[in-house]
C-alpha cells in the first residue's frame, strides 16, 4: 500500500499530530477486541473486579473450561467441514462457470451472464423460509450438506472470474487449441494456474464468509451437535449465564481462525474485496 | 472445425452444469415458491390453502409489519451515510501513513470486519454491560446514568447502528483506500505548484475523484443494511422484541415461531421488492463502472 496520498511533505507539526491522532483512533477502534481477549484471560471472580488494561495474572482456565464443558470441539469440526466445503465448491463452480462464460461459445451464454448479474438484486435472506422448506423436504436439516447447500449461491465469484479471464488475450486460448489442447485441459493447466492469486483471494474471503455466516446455519442446525461454532457460542452464553470470561473465551476461539486468515493474507483479502466490488485495486 | 465447435459446447455445458443446477434449485425455484406461498395460508411445513391476496391485505394492516419497516428504515438511516463518512475519514487518515505503520493501523480498523457476528455480539454485550461495561462511562456522560442499552427502546437501534458501523466499516475503508490510490499523484503535485491549500486539494481533487467510490459504498451499504437481522436478533433475545423488530426478523418470527409459512413469504416478498428497487439503483451505478 503506497503512493496513495499527496506527495510526501517535509516534517511538520500538523502532520505529526494527525499521525498521532490516527494511532489513537486505531487503538480506540481496536479496544473492544482487545478488551474481550483480556477479559477472557482473567479468573472468573476477577472479570468483574479487575479492570487493569493489562492482565497481571493471565490464565487459560476459561478456555480449558469451554473446551471440556461445551460442544465447542464438535462445533469447531462442523464449522471446518462446512466452511471448507463451501469454499471449495464456490470457488470451483465460480472458476468453471466464469471460464465458460468468458472463453467458450455456447448457446445461452449471454442469457446466463445476465441472469447472474441480475441475481445480485435478490436478497438471499428473503429466501430463508423456502430454503428451509426445500432442505427439510430433502431430510437434510441438521446435516453438513444441508447447511452447505444454500450457502453455495455466490454470483460474485463467477463475475470476478469471468472478468479476470476476459482480461486475458483471446489469441492465447486459440493458440493452445491449435496445438491440440482440449478445452478442459486448457482450464486446468493454463487458465486456473495463471490466476492462482485471484483464486487464493476468493477462497480466503469465501472461507471467512462461510465461517461467519449466522442466519442459515442457525436455522438449519437446531441440533446442538450439528451447530457451527459461530452459532454455538451463543449457546455457551445461555448455559454459562453471566460468566463473561468463559463466554469471551468461546468468542475468541470462534474468531481465531478468521482473524488469523486475515492477518496472514491481508493483501489477498484486500484484493478480494476490491475485486468483488468491481474496483481495480 | 465443426467437431471442435461441438466439443466446445459440451465442455461449456459440463463447466456450467454444477453452478446452473445449484442456481436453479436453490435460487430460482425458492424464489418462485416464495411468490406462490405468499398467496397461501400455509404452515411452515405442509400444504397450504390458496387465499388470494389475504396475506397482502393483512400485511398492509399489520402494525408490527409497519414497525418492522420503520425500524429497518431507521437502521438504514443510522448506518449508511454515517458509516460511509466514518469510513472515508479513516481511509484518509490511513492513506497518509506508510509501510509497516500503515498496515498495522489498517489491520486495527479492518479486523472487526472478519469477525463472526456472534463474536461481535459477545464483545459488545460485555462492553455495554450496565454494571461493568467499559462504555458505560461514556453513556453516563450522555444520559447522566448507566443505561441498559439492549433493554431500552430508544437506545437499542442507535446502539446496534454504532456497533454495526464498527463491525462492517472495514469493507468501505478498503474501497476508499483503493479509490484514493487510483488518484494520480501528479494532480496533487500540480495543485501544490499552483499554491493550493490542503482543504482546496481535498474538495477540488480528492473528493470529486472519490465520488464514484462513495456512491458505490453507499449503495452496497444500503442493500446490506436493509437485510439487517443477526445483530438485532442477538441483542433483543430474551427481551421485548416487538418494539425493535426489523423486516428479516419478522420473516423469521412468522415462519419459525408462529408457523405462518404463507404470511412470512408475503413479508419476504415485500423485502424482496424493496431490495430489488434499491438494487436497480445500484446496478445503474455498477454498470457505469463495470462495462460488459
Amino acid at each position: 500500500m503506497s503512493g496513495i496520498s499527496p506527495p510526501a511533505r517535509r516534517f511538520d507539526l500538523g502532520s505529526a499530530l494527525l499521525t498521532l491522532l490516527t494511532i489513537i483512533a486505531a487503538l480506540i477502534w481496536f479496544f473492544p477486541v482487545y478488551w474481550g481477549i483480556v477479559t477472557s484471560l482473567r479468573y472468573d471472580d476477577q472479570t468483574v473486579k479487575d479492570f487493569a488494561l493489562i492482565p497481571m495474572d493471565p490464565t487459560l482456565k476459561n478456555y480449558i473450561f469451554d473446551i471440556e464443558n461445551s460442544n465447542l470441539p464438535i462445533w469447531y469440526l462442523n464449522s471446518t467441514i462446512v466452511s471448507v466445503g463451501v469454499t471449495f465448491l464456490v470457488v470451483f463452480m465460480g472458476a468453471t462457470t466464469g471460464f465458460a462464460i468468458s472463453q467458450l461459445n455456447f448457446p445461452g451464454r449471454k442469457a446466463l451472464w445476465w441472469m447472474i448479474l441480475a441475481s445480485f438484486m435478490v436478497p438471499v435472506s428473503a429466501l430463508i423460509v423456502n430454503h428451509f422448506i426445500i432442505i427439510a423436504d430433502m431430510k437434510l436439516l441438521n446435516t453438513h450438506i444441508g447447511i452447505i447447500l444454500p450457502m453455495l449461491i455466490a454470483p460474485v465469484t463467477v463475475i470476478v472470474y469471468k472478468q479476470f479471464f476476459d482480461g486475458l488475450p483471446k489469441e492465447f486460448r486459440e493458440a493452445a487449441v491449435m496445438d491440440g489442447a482440449k478445452e478442459y485441459q486448457l482450464f486446468f493447466r493454463v487458465f486456473l494456474p495463471m490466476n492462482w492469486g485471484v483464486t487464493t483471494a476468493l477462497a480466503i474471503i469465501t472461507f471467512i464468509g462461510a465461517w461467519n455466516s449466522f442466519l442459515w446455519p442457525f436455522l438449519a442446525a437446531q441440533d446442538e451437535m450439528m451447530m457451527t461454532v459461530t452459532v454455538g457460542i451463543t449457546a455457551v452464553q445461555d448455559t454459562f449465564g453471566v460468566a463473561y470470561g468463559r463466554v469471551l473465551a468461546g468468542a475468541v476461539l470462534a474468531g481465531l481462525p478468521v482473524a488469523t486468515a486475515y492477518l496472514l493474507f491481508q493483501r489477498r483479502v484486500t484484493q478480494a474485496i476490491t475485486l468483488s466490488a468491481g474496483i481495480k485495486g | 472445425m465443426l467437431r471442435n465447435r461441438r466439443t466446445e459446447i459440451i465442455t461449456a455445458l459440463v463447466f456450467i452444469a454444477p453452478f446452473l443446477a445449484i442456481y436453479l434449485w436453490l435460487f430460482i425455484w425458492p424464489t418462485a415458491q416464495m411468490i406462490e406461498l405468499s398467496f397461501q395460508k400455509a404452515p411452515l411445513i405442509g400444504t397450504g390453502k390458496w387465499v388470494g391476496f389475504d396475506n397482502y391485505i393483512r400485511m398492509f394492516k399489520d402494525a408490527t409489519f409497519r414497525i418492522a419497516v420503520k425500524n429497518t428504515a431507521y437502521f438504514v438511516l443510522l448506518t449508511v451515510v454515517p458509516g460511509t463518512v466514518v469510513a472515508l475519514a479513516i481511509a484518509l487518515m490511513v492513506s497518509r501513513l506508510r509501510g509497516r505503520l500503515q498496515s498495522l493501523i489498517l489491520a486495527a480498523f479492518f479486523l472487526p470486519y472478519v469477525l463472526p457476528v456472534t463474536v461481535v455480539y459477545v464483545i459488545w454485550d460485555w462492553m455495554t454491560n450496565v454494571q461493568f461495561g467499559m462504555v458505560q462511562g461514556l453513556i453516563t456522560l450522555i444520559a447522566g446514568e448507566p443505561v441498559n442499552i439492549w433493554r431500552t427502546v430508544d437506545w437499542f437501534m442507535p446502539g446496534v447502528a454504532v456497533l454495526t458501523i464498527w463491525w462492517t466499516n472495514g469493507f468501505s475503508i478498503l474501497l476508499f483506500l483503493a479509490g484514493l490510490r487510483n488518484i494520480p499523484a501528479e494532480l496533487y503535485e500540480a495543485a501544490q505548484l499552483d499554491g493550493a491549500t490542503r482543504r482546496q486539494m481535498f474538495f477540488r481533487i480528492t473528493f470529486p475523484l472519490l465520488w464514484p467510490v462513495t456512491v458505490l459504498c453507499l449503495t452496497i451499504q444500503l442493500i446490506l443494511q436493509l437485510k439487517i437481522f443477526d445483530q438485532v436478533y442477538l441483542f433483543a433475545q430474551g427481551g421485548q422484541t416487538r418494539a425493535t423488530m426489523v423486516l428479516v426478523q419478522y420473516i423469521y418470527e412468522q415462519a419459525f415461531q408462529k408457523n405462518a409459512g404463507g404470511y412470512s413469504a408475503t413479508i419476504a416478498l415485500a423485502l424482496f421488492v424493496i431490495v430489488l428497487v434499491f438494487s436497480l439503483l445500484q446496478f445503474q451505478v455498477l454498470r457505469v463502472r463495470r462495462p460488459e
